[in-house]
């Protein structure tokens, strides 16, 4: 038996992913910028997706654009906006839970002479509009938060962010990280006043290595990638077929039925959850309405017991989670996630996470609690005194 | 510009009737470190010489490197190999590697050292002196004889076949290895038992190594740190076996049973104990650490000396008087400082004590040491039992 629980770290691929995955690879192979035949063909493929995505986010098919993945997405969004913008301001505002791929280009410009408002959240995650309502000028020229955070599940009100930023500075770009959202939660960008919204496709088992931005067509935003003119020169390098064809595949097929899966994963998430305080002194983080949070991520901490030894331990039988805060020497104090949100030193260090997919069976999840009771007593005997 | 190398070797030379047994042995390791590579080389032994020859294509540097690796050799000549016997193409040859290796440009001062150890070439190393430097200095204008200081000295060897060569290269000295028994080097994660196990492998002794695992305490990177470490040295050790202990449950043991304080020492003495079986199995005849008086806590004299009444066999501690920098030097010559800082360590510091023991007393480590009997047997001989062995590089 295996439980594989760190779905929100990578997924397994659908089959049809794969399947054309190396159908491009092997039989259309061509270079969508060449003028021949094969070229036409694998050109075919951009389009597809580029219209299945566009469908389902209910944007036109122009304002996707195709990258290397969430973490380029991210950069993207926040150097592409600040290149474009900087001579109207450079006041940026964004969330203290934010992920590396937003957070570290953030702390960039901060050294380049950024002013970045890292806006509080309350402990269960989750920003408060009135704050940033308050933190917002006319100077402001980016607003960056995210829709799902990767740790504790939390989802931010970016609907109302986006209403409340079109309406009184409409100048302001809002930028929301999706990479944990997409597929899980519908989103409309549209509708939301999302005007850059990244997505990466290993979530959403697709590809590694590929992702995409969403540009709203109001955006101004400077290109990162500059070369050989791909993408209405907005992104160049040859395009990756094989990544991008399999993407649209992969989103085509999880927002399907997005709704039956969240049900699942809900499920999921409460059989989980009511076994781990079974266990006794565990703390979950998140929102404590299981289903205000994303259906497929639970952060617990099993207290006194170090979240890498815990893996370790569950990794030998085949049980696969994720410890959110590395325990090294370097990383002390855990993640900014879990600071922001208050945890205490014993939570930090003992917190786990568990993530689903629609792909994960409910035995799954019984395996992984039948093996935590047998261990979780077992490794509390030998806690640090 | 080089197609040859010769080969000087230090120590080796004064080791009377073992010098065939220690020239061999360098000829395998140069053969082993030429390996990997490109280009196909000939190493021979000829008259209390080495050379290497390359046969083919190769890459200079990367053929410098790994023969700087090769422990035994003193130096590494790059060598032009003439093979025309007449004394003119030989004047020639001498002026045309000057202007070769010493262009012009730079003002330089040199002096010839020809030596005829083949008696049958027409000139002695008098004339040989005396000719090649005249040749030189007139095809050479900016090169001005100085025998007594001089920037550059140019050799001139008359054998079977005449070598020229000016340039020696520092080896890594030391003796080649498999010239000196085996050794087992305890392992860890660190920085300091890879440096350990460098520095008696360069003294010709065979390495075989021990690494402690604790899992779930430490993890599979940890594990996979220690055998890339493991390789690191074996590109100067050669083949390397590893063996991985697993060591979590009579962790546990001590940690249940003996005072919190004394946890590193008997954990330490323990794994003396079971290196040191291993060690008898493998043909072993000594210990290595990377121990150095006073860094942690397990390291100071008394500890030691507690950790040390466990062996019978020898314990070779190299770095003994070194201090960190000084290991941290070395470590970066040898590469393995990158691999030895990744982070992967200390997930768990339920093992260490808060304030564990610096001067422990021998007899008090014992009485503590006893409450593990009757528990400690068997656990002792599972671990021994079920040891994982990775043999790395190549003989």
């Amino acid at each position: 038996m295996e439980a594989y629980l760190d779905n929100a770290a990578t997924t397994r691929c659908y089959e049809e992913v794969a399947d054309i995955v190396r159908k491009t690879m092997l039989e259309d192979y061509g270079n969508p910028s060449a003028m021949h035949r094969r070229g036409v063909e694998a050109e075919q493929y951009l389009k597809d997706s580029a219209a299945a995505i566009a469908r389902i986010l209910k944007v036109k098919e122009k304002e996707i654009f195709f990258t290397s993945g969430g973490t380029e997405s991210n950069n993207w969004a926040i150097f592409g906006t600040a290149a474009a913008n900087r001579r109207r301001g450079k006041r940026i505002i964004t969330s203290a839970v934010e992920h590396a791929a937003v957070a570290r280009p953030m702390a960039v410009l901060e050294e380049m002479g950024f002013e970045i408002i890292r806006l509080k959240t309350t402990k269960e995650g989750v920003v408060d509009p009135e704050e940033l309502k308050a933190a917002l000028t006319k100077d402001t020229v980016l607003v960056s938060v995210m829709m799902v955070n990767n740790e504790i599940g939390s989802i931010e009100p970016v609907a109302e962010i986006g209403s409340y930023i079109r309406e009184h500075y409409p100048e302001t770009m809002f930028h929301v990280d999706a990479i944990q959202a997409f597929g899980k939660l519908r989103i409309y960008p549209k509708r939301m006043k999302i005007d850059l919204l990244s997505v990466s496709g290993h979530k959403i088992h697709g590809p590694k290595g590929v992702g995409f931005l969403y540009i709203d067509e109001r955006a101004k935003l400077s290109p990162i990638i500059y070369g050989g003119g791909q993408q209405n020169g907005m992104r160049s390098g040859t395009d990756n077929v094989p990544g991008i064809a399999g993407l649209g595949v992969a989103a085509a097929r999880m927002c399907a039925s997005m709704e039956e899966n969240a049900e699942h994963m809900y499920q999921l998430k409460e059989r989980l959850a009511e076994g781990l305080l079974g266990l006794g002194d565990v703390t979950i983080h998140g929102p404590s309405d299981l289903r205000k949070g994303a259906p497929h991520v639970l952060n617990a901490s099993i207290i006194g017991i170090r979240a890498e030894v815990l893996l370790h331990t569950l990794e030998d039988r085949n049980i696969y989670v994720s410890s959110g805060s590395a325990c090294s020497s370097h990383h002390r104090n855990g993640s900014a996630t879990m600071l922001a949100i208050g945890a205490s030193l014993p939570e930090r260090e003992s917190s786990v996470r568990f993530s689903f997919s629609e792909l994960t069976k409910e035995e799954e999840i019984d395996y992984a609690l039948e093996n935590l009771r047998e261990v979780v007593p077992m490794l509390r005997r030998y806690t640090r005194h | 510009m080089y197609q040859a190398f010769l080969i000087k070797y230090a120590e080796i030379g004064i080791k009377g009737k073992n010098r065939n047994m220690f020239e061999n042995a360098l000829v395998r390791q140069i053969e082993r470190s030429l390996r990997d590579c490109e280009g196909t080389f000939a190493v021979t032994k000829e008259f209390g010489r080495i050379y290497v020859e390359a046969e083919s294509e190769y890459d200079y540097e990367e053929t410098i490197e790994a023969l700087q690796r090769v422990f035994g050799i003193a130096g590494i000549c790059p060598v032009r190999i003439h093979e025309d016997m007449d004394p003119d193409s030989l004047r020639q040859a001498t002026a045309d590697f000057v202007r070769e290796v010493y262009p012009e440009g730079k003002e330089r001062t040199f002096k010839i050292f020809a030596r005829r150890s083949n008696k049958a070439y027409p000139k002695d190393s008098m004339e040989l002196n005396y000719d090649l430097g005249e040749a030189v200095l007139q095809n050479c204008p900016w090169m001005k004889v100085d025998v007594h200081n001089p920037d550059v000295v140019i050799t001139v060897e008359v054998r079977q076949r005449i070598y020229i060569y000016s340039e020696t290269i520092p080896g890594p000295g030391g003796m080649p290895v498999g010239s000196n028994g085996s050794a087992m080097l305890l392992l860890s994660g660190g920085i300091d038992s890879p440096v350990a196990g460098y520095m008696v492998a360069k003294r010709g002794v065979q390495i075989d190594a021990v690494y402690f695992h604790a899992p779930p305490y430490t993890s599979e990177r940890a594990k996979q740190k220690v055998i890339d470490l493991a390789k690191l040295v074996s590109r100067y050790a050669g083949q390397i076996r590893l063996h991985i202990v697993n060591f979590t449950d009579i962790q546990l043991a001590i940690y249940e049973k003996c005072p919190h304080e004394e946890l590193t020492i008997i954990m330490r003495r323990y794994m003396m104990r079971i290196a040191e079986d291993l060690a008898r199995q493998d043909g072993s005849l000594a210990l290595i650490t990377g121990e150095s008086i006073g860094q942690v806590a397990s390291q100071t004299v008394q500890s030691l000396l507690c950790t040390n009444a466990v062996c019978t066999l020898p314990v070779f501690r190299p770095l003994i008087g070194f201090d960190k920098q000084e290991i941290v030097d070395v470590s970066t010559k040898i590469g393995t400082y990158e691999t030895s800082i990744l982070p992967y360590e200390d997930c768990c510091t339920i093992f260490v004590a808060k304030h564990p023991v610096t001067h422990p007393i021998l007899s008090v480590v014992e009485r503590c040491e006893k409450k593990l009997d009757g528990v400690i047997e068997d656990l002792y001989r599972t671990a021994l039992d079920t040891v994982e062995t990775v043999i790395v590089g190549e003989v």
